[in-house]
């Protein structure tokens, strides 16, 4: 394929199509030049995930990257093509002339021609720009209607109710989701959505939008006359494709809307393609992400040259809204079908087969969507088990193998075949790996844990195995400590492993019994199965001196215990440095040293700061409240309550927080393993955020929570991250790779979905209750004393190759410099 | 160049550094000969080895305060540095077989630890 050297191509419109096919280009060495318009102030973003913009999510979050050599122009509107000479003319007055041209105009909200649909208070559910207003709005509003019971519109009426409004549907067919689920699954699905308190009215439509004396929205007034009260109407009827140039400038454009195109996604002006829901191709408009991301895919290739076409889609969705699991896969009917249907547990699945009883035509699951994994692939292909099994498959009871052009992710069209060449060819051990090399599982994530699945069939171990000594993952050790008692390594290893353990699993273990409480971790023999961070209590450094941090909670410290930092830091010769979290470290003390710094720090009422563990280190904060004239509750008080409460807490990896007293976030607790957001009525608890190498935002968990609330939630949290990550898995990749994610990280510890919560809560109150310092406990022990020294047999030398120059008036280690020698 | 190999030969000057008891099981500690660093350990099983106190890759004398363990049956300890895993019997690297710790000889002799390093 040529790299198009010099090809000028123009995009029109810059949403989640063509971003993927900016992507794609550029990721196979297109030459040309790339200029894109946008017409939204910002660029392209996810939208299927934008609900989630409205519970905390950023826009920053949502955003695409714009791959390097991209020239973007957002917040400009391209107003005419014209073909003749090959150039677009903006509404900021430019013209742009073009080789190639991409509508990726997307689609708008249809809005009925009903009266009132222009008064200020209705809305449609498409951009950041209309969920800002929504929200803006929702603040002096009691109540919303959302018209429209579709996928989107159910979208919408969660997003109301999010926003704490008192929430209506309205949907013109006879159930929900129509185009998903049949009647019997559209009234599960309602069950659902009414125990969560919304007003659902099917075979409804709207008569009139009624306005009040200050000309905005009051109700919304149904045909038979029922009035209901709103002061928020969103309109999700259904999309109408953004063909409006493509009419202008004389393109063909279908009878009902729509760019028509080929199979090579390209217009009737060879010069022009158009892609995704602005795209009529083979007579439909594709509303979904996957199949809208095969056709950038397509036009990509075409654009390069190659051969590739667009022959339709598989419309198959897997969702899950307002906490209910939706799917629908192939057809939905067919000559014979088999039904399972339980109103009391809200469950509803249908599968449909031929006449003969031998072939898969397609299914329905509402409430329970384990099928629709298991069985999509299998459509138009003989049933793989009896029709009663397949009910339940993916629940364990049927076990299916899947063919190799079975469809594993159908936003990215990537089948099981491909994933497993990619997995063989390229040696792939996890499920990230095929995610960065096949695009599968990248867009909505459901196919996740097929992913893995396919992984363990092709004979990759995912990282289950701790190491040669264990077959375990650290999660399942965590139980078996836990359930049999066990309180030693050599116990542990002896019953359930090989050999005499490693630096990889003895860390790990030692690090389960401390969670657990089984002993000071310098005790016996754990002291041999501690990271020499952890045997020393402290940081080792790069010219083997060790980093000293006391714990300084919230950052809070009086000028006295100041004094005493400085003047141990002054006595013992060590380099002294601010932290980024809000303490102060010492640096160079040699082995010997650490007892007697300790000892000092200690009488001044000091104790371990833990920066040597894998374990909770700070809890940041900002003044809060009690100072500053912004803040709204007392940010430093918990943050020190938090710091006490979960110090020395041992945990896969380290743990770091921080507590901001208002939404200016000073304390930057969205960076954080768990962060707290003041509000006006409580506090918000964030999880899973990170900085360091791969930076994440924390997920907002749960909102406006009290005190006790918000301490019995971290509590729970924490223990869980405790017992089921991997080893040396941060708060954020344990919650990426968390089947279920939040919304099931949500059912566990503030449901108790697996009834296991008073047994965390217990296990975090016998970690509060029994926690002690560690430095003190050393300095009172002469036994652990004893390998604080350099040498055995010459306790009072110092290590001969530790030396110190000085720089900016404090010292720094000198290093002999090492050539490796090699056999 | 075999740095491993001059060990044995040169053997034969024992050094009493520490009792037995001195040393832990499953941990190392540092003893100083002459200006010579080594790192003595005692295993699971009672077994003693002295291996250069050097780490080769930091070029900080630290070896002695690493994790010990097995790999595939053999003894070792991995740097508390960077983790490098080194045989506490050859003192070849696992992970990279060209680089080695010299080893030096050591025994226990009326319950005190010898080590030879001339």
């Amino acid at each position: 394929m040529e790299d198009r050297k010099g090809m000028r191509l123009v995009v029109v419109g810059h949403g989640p199509t063509a971003h993927r096919l900016i992507e794609t280009l550029s990721g196979r060495g297109f030459g040309g030049t790339v200029t894109v318009f946008g017409e939204e102030p910002r660029p392209a973003y996810d939208r299927v995930a934008l609900t989630s913009y409205l519970s905390g999510r950023s826009v920053e979050d949502l955003t695409y990257p714009v791959p390097d050599g991209v020239t973007l122009r957002t917040g400009v509107r391209v107003t005419a093509i014209d073909r003749a000479n090959r150039i677009v003319t903006t509404d900021a007055g430019d013209s742009e002339p073009y080789d190639v041209l991409v509508l990726a105009t997307g689609s708008a909200p249809f809005v009925p021609p009903v009266p009132g649909r222009d008064l200020p208070g209705c809305f449609v559910y498409r951009t950041i720009d209309d969920l800002d207003a929504i929200r803006d709005a929702s603040r002096d509003a009691r109540a919303g209607v959302v018209i429209g019971g579709g996928l989107l519109g159910l979208e919408a009426a969660d997003a109301l109710r999010g926003l704490g409004l008192d929430t209506h549907v309205i949907e013109m067919s006879g159930w929900l989701m129509p185009r998903q689920v049949d009647e019997g699954g559209g009234s599960v699905l309602r069950g659902h959505i009414e125990g969560l308190g919304l007003t659902i009215h099917t075979g409804a439509g709207v008569r009139s939008i009624e306005a009040g004396q200050d000309g905005r929205v009051t109700a919304l007034v149904k045909p038979d006359g029922e009035a209901i009260e709103a002061q928020i109407v969103v309109f999700s009827a259904g999309i109408r494709p953004r063909d409006e140039l493509a009419r202008d400038c004389g393109l063909e454009v279908g009878e009902r809307g729509g760019i028509v195109v080929d199979e090579g996604m390209r217009t009737s002006d060879e010069h022009i393609y158009a892609i995704g829901e602005c795209a009529l191709a083979g007579g439909m408009v594709y509303g979904l992400v996957g199949p809208c991301n095969t056709q950038a895919e397509v036009a990509a290739e075409r654009i390069l040259d190659g051969q590739a076409a667009f022959t339709g889609a598989d419309m198959s969705t897997k969702l899950k809204l307002l906490g209910v699991e939706v799917a629908q896969f192939g057809a939905m009917s067919g000559a014979l079908d088999v039904t399972y249907m339980d109103p009391v547990g809200g469950v509803y699945k249908r599968l449909f087969i031929s006449d003969d009883a031998k072939t898969l035509l397609g299914g329905i699951c509402v409430g329970d969507a384990a099928p629709y994994n298991a069985l999509r692939p299998f459509v138009g292909k003989p049933l793989p088990s009896a029709p009663s099994d397949l009910l339940f498959a993916g629940a364990g009871k049927a076990s299916i193998d899947l063919p190799d052009d079975a469809q594993v992710c159908s936003c990215n069209n990537v089948t099981k075949g491909k994933i497993c060449a990619a997995i063989a060819d390229k040696g792939l051990t996890d499920v990230q790996g095929v995610k960065d090399c096949t695009r599968a599982g990248t867009t909505c994530g459901s196919c996740v844990p097929m992913l893995k699945q396919i992984l363990v069939k092709s004979g990759v171990d995912v990282g289950k195995a701790l190491c040669e000594h264990f077959t375990h993952s650290r999660a399942e050790l965590f139980d078996i400590v836990n359930v049999r008692g066990i309180t030693t390594f050599s116990q542990l290893i002896a019953e359930h492993g090989t050999g005499r353990g490693c630096d990889i699993c003895k860390p790990a273990v030692a690090s389960i019994l401390a969670s657990l409480g089984r002993g000071h971790i310098l005790d016996g023999e754990q002291a041999a199965l501690q990271d020499t961070n952890d045997q020393f209590l402290a940081n080792i450094q790069k010219n083997g001196t060790y980093s000293v941090v006391p714990r300084i909670p919230g950052g809070e410290i009086t000028p006295d215990k100041l004094i005493v930092i400085g003047e141990v830091a002054r006595d013992f010769g060590l380099y002294t440095k601010i932290t980024g979290a809000q303490r102060i470290d010492l640096l160079g003390a040699r082995v010997e040293q650490l007892p007697s710094i300790w000892r000092r720090l200690v009488d001044a009422g000091f104790e371990s700061g833990h920066a040597y563990g894998k374990a909770l280190r700070t809890v940041k904060s900002c003044v809060g409240s009690t100072w500053c004239r912004y803040g709204v509750q007392d940010s430093v008080g918990l943050a020190i309550a938090l710091e006490l409460r979960y110090r020395g807490l041992r945990s896969p990896h380290k743990l770091k927080s921080a507590v901001s007293g208002c939404a200016r976030e000073c304390a930057e607790a969205r960076s954080k393993d768990f962060g707290v957001i003041a509000t006006e009525q409580g506090w918000n608890l964030y999880v899973g955020g990170n900085g360091g190498f791969k930076p994440r935002h924390a997920d907002l968990l749960a909102s406006d929570l009290s005190t006790d609330d918000l301490v019995r939630t971290i509590d729970r949290f924490l223990m869980f991250y405790i017992r089921t990550a991997d080893r040396l898995q941060r708060t954020a990749a344990w919650l990426e790779n968390l089947d279920g994610g939040l919304d099931y990280l949500r059912e566990v510890i503030m449901e108790d979905s697996l009834g296991i919560c008073a047994e965390l809560d217990a296990q975090m109150e016998r970690h509060v209750s029994t926690y002690a310092d560690e430095w003190r406990a050393t300095i009172e022990d002469p036994d652990k004393l004893r390998r604080f020294v350099s040498f055995v047999n010459a306790p009072g030398v110092p290590d001969p190759s530790i030396s110190f120059e000085t720089e900016r008036d404090q010292i720094k280690p000198v290093l002999i410099p090492l050539e490796v020698t090699r056999r | 160049m075999t740095i491993l190999d001059e060990m044995p030969a040169l053997a034969g000057h024992w050094t009493p550094v520490c009792t037995y008891t001195d040393l832990l099981p499953e941990r190392g500690a540092a003893v100083l000969v002459g200006d010579r660093q080594v790192a003595v350990f005692r295993t699971f099983d009672g077994a003693l080895y002295a291996l250069d106190n050097l780490d080769p890759f930091s070029g900080a004398y630290v070896m002695s305060r690493g994790i010990v363990g097995t790999r595939n049956g053999e003894p070792t300890v991995a740097s508390p540095m960077h983790k490098q895993v080194f045989s506490l019997a050859t003192g070849v690297c696992a992970d990279d077989t060209g680089v080695a710790l010299p080893t030096y000889p050591v025994r226990v002799t009326d319950g005190t630890v010898e080590v030879s390093v001339v």
